[in-house]
């Protein structure tokens, strides 16, 4: 083995893993609280209105960077359930069923505040249109894989099981991403791109990308406090597991060991 | 803000609530996964120490 391969298994291995995130997980809340704090004034108070939507358009600032991490979740979750399924390794298995929840966070608040902010805009608060029909797909797959996680009891198998639908869901992404190009939609085109110029004012856009930020770093801290009780369920009758259960209630130490 | 403000304030809301209940609920589950290892442990020493 390679130095970089022994370092992977060492930090893939549950009681090291646990102990990093867990050192990590509350300075990565922290950050992406006040990041995103930032942002939210930013967008709510400094941001100009806009010439067309007034201050309705504000609702972009938790919307779009919502939606952008619904996608970013997924390809996550996918991403690590390729790995649990061809090289077994127990880590990403909970990595990846760590994302679900957080993912579906991410989807459910891009479709609540997207119908919000459709009432006002579209005169309506749900269109079976492209963009947004594949979205409350993503929405679905997420469930879908969170349920099927919770159904099978053994857990290990309900991980392989969950991340080969999140695989194949993975199909999804790119229907959800171009279907404003591919189809005639209500929904309108990207205003922010990464290519070329994006259709955005400065003083709006710094709020949306710095909630990005935010979002990002979330996500993170959220996947990294969820696989620590992952690995902890999986891992129960070890005892590392066992350790970090009596350290939990110390008063119970006596009675458990008798 | 003007006739929007009940749209916008509500789209944030749901944003908040949603994350603040993503925040908590693995602190939860946790609780709930150490009190069974520990719950686990203690009826395996009890078997263990019942002639």
């Amino acid at each position: 083995m390679n130095a970089l391969t022994l370092w992977f298994h060492k930090i893939g291995s549950p009681p090291t893993f646990y102990r990093i995130a867990g050192a990590w997980a509350p300075w990565l809340f922290g950050v992406a609280i006040v990041l995103g704090g930032i942002a939210l004034y930013g967008g709510l108070f400094i941001a100009p209105a806009d010439y067309q939507q007034g201050d309705a358009y504000r609702i972009i600032f938790v919307h779009v960077p919502c939606a952008w991490m619904s996608l970013f979740a997924y390809g996550f979750m996918a991403f690590n359930a390729f790995i649990a399924l061809v090289w077994r390794i127990k880590l990403s298995e909970i990595l990846a069923m760590a994302s679900a929840p957080v993912g579906a966070a991410f989807t459910f608040v891009t479709l609540v505040t997207g119908s919000i902010w459709g009432k006002p805009m579209w005169g309506t608060w749900w269109t079976w249109d492209p963009r947004l029909t594949s979205e409350l797909v993503l929405l679905f797959l997420y469930l879908g894989v969170i349920g099927l996680h919770n159904a099978i009891e053994d857990r290990r198998q309900a991980a392989r099981a969950a991340s080969f639908l999140a695989l194949i869901g993975i199909v999804n992404v790119p229907i959800v991403h171009f279907s404003v190009n591919w189809w005639n939609t209500l929904h309108q085109a990207s205003t922010v791109r990464l290519m070329g110029e994006s259709h955005i004012t400065g003083s709006m856009v710094w709020p949306l990308l710095l909630m990005a930020l935010a979002t990002h770093i979330w996500f993170f801290a959220s996947v990294a406090a969820r696989s620590r009780v992952g690995l902890l369920e999986l891992e129960g009758g070890k005892e590392w597991a066992r350790d970090v259960a009596l350290a939990d209630a110390p008063h119970e130490t006596m009675t458990a060991r008798g | 803000m003007d006739k929007y403000a009940d749209y916008i304030w509500s789209a944030y809301a749901v944003f908040l609530i949603v994350f603040a209940i993503d925040a908590i609920a693995p602190r939860l589950t946790r609780k709930r996964v150490l009190a069974e290892i520990r719950g686990k442990l203690k009826r395996r020493t009890a078997r263990e120490t019942t002639p």
